[in-house]
């Protein structure tokens, strides 16, 4: 398999046939909580991109140069990438703040939630210690194959989001029995989507 | 009147404050476990053990804590609590830990478990947290249960535990797969979620009716206060 081809299977079945939200489920949370509204799913999923893309970055040298060396991976990895993630947003938030204000407008509010997005831990997890997702693809990623990675799963994100959201503000306006109102129907909605992205599984053989 | 607090800390959780019906957080782990009982049930345990001790320690901490940087006491805290959870599934129930994978590690940033720290554990005593720990986690399992159940008994049409099958539908039962996948899992929390909002409902018309009726009747001064 070539280099390139590589990096393509990597970034499309992170992207679409494992798509983090609907064929995972990780950081449902977010995707039913923030998805009420078009601008605030944009600054979310702008957020996610950049957090993740740093995270996935540290915590992938943080295994490979001192967890493995030092032969503590297995038992200290869920501290450690928790810890640099929860610190890091607080440092990429105070460094946004004052250099770029428009920027911090924008998704400033979503940047102390991502601490707990599942998806940012996840795809941290996933670039690092190898085993969680199994695509048919051999597992132990290079620098450059993780950023690959890191993208096409934060791309997802952004790309589920943004369809749900635009369900979201028409089916809020659907005239549906009382029960279901609100949350119960925008489950099912999202199962039909859910479906829509099943058909994606063994795209290319992934 | 001290049972009565403890007892409403311990039944908050479970319905009226459901973590995963009403307050819509946890989810995820919640969606992707509930394909088999089996799973269901060990997550729903490793979840009340989790719980329950992270908010024993926090709130054992409270005094130390300083307010600046107590989320990440909490998480330490949370993922301390994880990792117990984490080696001991691997090393007792291998095929059980190969099943939830990656939902064990997430537990640690499972909104619940931080939510609860932040919004209970944090502001009470110790016998209040434990008590509020354990009433959210069972109300999550039971959750789990539930949406379990469903998925596992149409999906296969059967329920199987540790092995052994407890009751099937037999082999003339063409099982609908798309319930044991992952659109399944939305229809049918989307459906339990429904259930209950349709149960509520039912309860406070009742409610409704009984007060205006006793009003009706003048002897109900100060009903429902």
């Amino acid at each position: 398999m070539g280099e390139l081809q590589r990096y393509f299977l990597i970034f499309l079945g992170a992207l679409l046939v494992y798509n983090i939200l609907l064929i995972r489920f990780i950081a449902l949370c977010s995707f039913f909580g923030i998805s009420t509204s078009m601008e605030t799913s944009i600054g979310m999923s702008l957020a996610v991109i950049f957090v993740m893309m740093v995270s996935s970055t540290l915590s992938w040298g943080l295994w490979n140069y001192i967890l493995v060396p030092l032969g503590v991976g297995e038992f200290l990895y869920i501290p450690v990438f928790i810890l640099v993630i929860a610190s890091f947003v607080q440092l990429e938030e105070m460094f946004i703040r004052k250099t770029a204000p428009t920027l911090y407008r924008a998704m400033g509010i979503f940047l102390p939630l991502i601490t707990t997005n599942c998806a940012v831990l996840a795809a941290a997890t996933e670039v690092a210690k190898p085993g969680f997702l199994k695509m048919s693809i051999a597992y132990n990623y290079t620098l450059p194959e993780a950023w690959v990675y890191t993208f096409g799963v934060a791309l997802g994100y952004s790309v589920a989001l943004i369809i749900f959201t635009a369900i979201r503000e028409r089916i809020d306006f659907a005239p549906v029995p009382k029960a279901l109102k609100g949350y119960p129907l925008a489950f099912i909605a999202s199962a039909l989507m859910s479906l829509a992205f099943t058909g994606f599984s063994g795209l290319l053989g992934l | 009147m001290e049972v009565e607090r403890m007892l409403g800390d311990l039944t908050r959780g479970v319905i009226k404050e459901n973590a995963l019906l009403k307050l819509m957080i946890g989810l995820c782990s919640a969606l992707a476990v509930s394909v088999k009982v089996e799973n269901a049930l060990f997550m729903g345990m490793a979840v009340i053990f989790v719980l329950t001790s992270s908010n024993i320690v926090i709130s054992l901490i409270r005094p130390v804590t300083p307010h600046n940087i107590r989320i990440p006491i909490f998480i330490v805290v949370v993922s301390t609590f994880v990792t117990i959870v984490d080696l001991s599934l691997r090393a007792y129930f291998p095929v059980i830990y190969a099943r939830l994978g990656v939902w064990i590690p997430l537990i640690v940033v499972n909104c619940m478990i931080l939510g609860r720290a932040e919004a209970f554990a944090y502001k009470n005593g110790v016998v209040a947290s434990a008590l509020d720990g354990l009433g959210m986690g069972v109300g999550y399992t039971l959750v789990l249960l539930v949406m379990g159940f469903i998925r596992e008994f149409i999906g296969t049409g059967s329920i199987t535990m540790n092995g052994n099958v407890l009751f099937s539908l037999g082999a003339g039962f063409e099982a609908p797969t798309f319930m044991i996948t992952f659109p399944g899992a939305f229809l049918t929390f989307g459906l339990v979620q429904a259930g209950l909002n349709k149960y509520e409902e039912m309860m406070n018309e009742r409610a409704a009716r009984r007060r205006t009726s006793a009003r009706g009747s003048g002897t109900g001064v100060g009903a429902g206060a």
